[in-house]
């Protein structure tokens, strides 16, 4: 199963993201987002951060566990790109989020995302498991 | 993109009108022509517009202006006036994540001919002297308290820090510290983002650009505006508020979600979640959105500072010498409270203006005195490879709430143009037209390319055409620092 593919969308960057179950699709969700800020080829981590939030509904919760970590990314400086999503409902998540410093790795970086977007988004249940659209202001 | 099935009816030349209907409390009229009206109807804007109408206290209708397109709750050059006084309400999404993200525009004494011998050696001393790029760091650094200062008082910060001469206020909208700013009303999380990017120009669409007037077509306000010769060279900068706006924009959007209930307010789409101005959670609001209004103009001041010096350096005159004096600073993603006379009662409004530029007339009091006879100057950036535009408000503009369009619009989405320009060099081509591109980001330059925009040409088209603003002359690019 693939993890994100880019769609189409004139003045940002929206992803469509997929996951066997919902840890899954919060975890490809915010590889996503992180592979279209940097080059994720070959970084091995060396830094993490713990995430532990709430939110009253599933997408909301998405949207803020993807500006969390962008939150990070700009103040801390850090590319994170594997995920230890320990326990996930509707309504929470607690996680391990790691990456490495973007110091050295400055030209690594592609794309400014300013934030996770609610345009449209909308968690679908379906056989194969769960996928999502979401789109980022660049 | 499916074709959309709203209603048009057509006004005038440039103007069309979405019929009231629905839950739509005013009709929608979009500027535009026929032909950018098709590009129009192929994404999402116009629904867009129509739920916009649905705002609780929007007064007479829900505007586009021609590079309108599909942004998240409101579309990007979009306009929105609400009456305050009678629980109009106030939308962080109609106003955008990039709050204050505007343009500035400096002249000079300078020619072409000074210029383009030594272009390629400019843009790389403007690229390395003004720190650009995804989560760019600026050289500027402040204590918490100094923080505090920056959002309250704005530009004025920069010019106490030296960062610039007192007349630079007066060429900028709010002489560049907007009032009501309230820091208490920031986050932690916002100050975080900011506290580092003071002075930076950011990345995507952001811009300096070095430019020559080559079309000189009102004379008489060019000369007041400063420019009075083809040739004359130009320097452009195109930033916003940075992290913190982001943050301030993410951190209202999802609390008031919270509170639409307590009001009694539903709205079509999450991202135009409002309160009433007058509200708690208005207020705060408006007093966070002011913060980084002010942080912006700080920005803006900061980095034509970073370039004056750059120019000093460069031909080894005073900035003063080189008669870089700014012509006008204005934002294009922020609310503002104006009074408007609406049938026949004058009345305190909320004019969201995302992605669309002030636009105020001649003889409008809060005009420098210099351009009391000229009206407001207007900058409209256009694409990398072709041109920009400097145009100047009008009296007619007040059926627009003194508001006009902001720049090209895209037309490609991002990955359309990346898959566009595969294989090609978009800085080979511009350079091949004479043009010298920096950029920092790797995606940047494809993303950003000529052809991924609207003809800002066919735009601004409109908005003369329409009266609502007039051309005053034509600038191209000659080297261009992209984030």
């Amino acid at each position: 199963m693939k993890r994100y593919e880019q769609i189409p969308h004139t003045a940002d960057i929206a992803i469509k993201a997929y996951g066997k179950d919902l840890k899954e699709l919060f975890f490809n969700a915010a590889y996503g987002m992180f592979d279209i800020i940097a080059d994720l080829s070959n970084l091995n981590k060396s830094v993490s951060i713990d995430v532990n939030l709430e939110a009253p509904c599933r997408e909301e919760l998405l949207v803020s566990w993807l500006d969390e970590l962008l939150y990070n990314f700009y103040t801390k400086g850090i590319i994170f790109f594997e995920f230890d999503i320990v326990d996930l409902a509707d309504t929470r998540i607690m996680a391990h989020a790691h990456g490495r410093l973007v110091g050295e790795n400055r030209n690594r970086l592609k794309t400014e995302i300013k934030a996770a977007t609610y345009h449209d988004l909308k968690i679908e249940e379906g056989e194969d498991g769960y996928t999502v659209q979401i789109v980022f202001d660049v | 993109m499916q074709e959309t099935q709203i209603n048009l009816e057509k006004i005038d030349e440039y103007r069309w009108r979405i019929p009231k209907t629905g839950a739509m409390r005013v009709p929608g009229v979009i500027y535009a022509d026929d032909k950018l009206l098709a590009d129009i109807r192929k994404d999402k804007s116009l629904q867009q517009v129509a739920n916009v109408a649905t705002l609780p206290g929007i007064l007479k209708y829900s505007l586009a202006m021609p590079d309108i397109h599909w942004g998240y709750g409101f579309c990007i050059g979009g306009v929105a006036a609400t009456d305050v006084d009678a629980g109009g309400v106030i939308s962080p999404g109609g106003v955008g994540f990039d709050i204050n993200c505007g343009l500035r525009l400096v002249r000079s004494n300078l020619n072409a001919n000074d210029i383009k011998p030594r272009i390629k050696d400019l843009v790389y001393a403007l690229f390395n002297t003004v720190p650009a790029g995804v989560g760019s760091e600026g050289k500027i650094r402040v204590s918490a308290d100094e923080e505090k200062n920056i959002l309250v008082k704005g530009a004025a910060w920069a010019i106490a820090k030296g960062y610039g001469i007192k007349e630079d206020l007066e060429f900028t909208e709010e002489k560049g510290s907007m009032q009501g700013a309230d820091p208490s009303r920031v986050s932690e999380r916002a100050y975080e983002r900011g506290k580092r990017q003071s002075g930076t120009l950011g990345s995507g669409n952001h811009f300096i650009e070095v430019q020559a007037v080559d079309q000189i077509y009102d004379e008489k306000t060019a000369e007041t505006f400063g420019i009075n010769k083809i040739g004359a060279i130009t320097i452009m900068i195109h930033s916003g508020s940075r992290g913190f706006g982001y943050q301030v924009c993410d951190e209202y959007s999802r609390s008031m979600i919270g509170t639409l209930s307590k009001y009694n307010i539903s709205v079509p789409d999450r991202q135009l979640a409002c309160a009433p101005v007058k509200s708690i959670e208005g207020q705060a609001y408006v007093g966070a959105m002011a913060c980084a209004a002010n942080y912006a103009w700080n920005n803006r001041q900061c980095l034509m500072y970073l370039v004056r010096e750059v120019f000093e350096k460069f031909f080894g005159r005073s900035f003063k010498d080189l008669g870089m004096d700014l012509v006008y600073d204005v934002a294009h993603n922020i609310a503002k409270f104006e009074k408007y006379n609406i049938d026949g009662k004058e009345k305190l409004l909320c004019v969201h203006r995302k992605g669309a530029t002030r636009a105020f007339g001649p003889g409008h009091p809060d005009l420098p005195p210099r351009y009391k006879d000229a009206g407001q100057p207007v900058i409209i950036p256009g694409d990398m490879g072709r041109q920009s535009f400097l145009l100047a408000g009008t009296k007619k503009a007040e059926e627009t709430f003194f508001s006009t369009c902001h720049g090209a619009g895209r037309v490609l989405s991002r990955t359309a143009a990346i898959s566009a320009c595969r294989g090609r060099s978009i800085s080979k081509e511009l350079a091949e037209k004479g043009i010298v591109v920096m950029a920092t980001g790797r995606g940047t330059l494809a993303e950003e390319a000529p052809e991924a925009y609207k003809d800002v040409t066919q735009v601004v088209g409109v908005v003369h055409g329409a009266g609502i603003s007039k051309l005053v002359c034509r600038m191209k690019p000659l080297g261009v620092v992209k984030g």
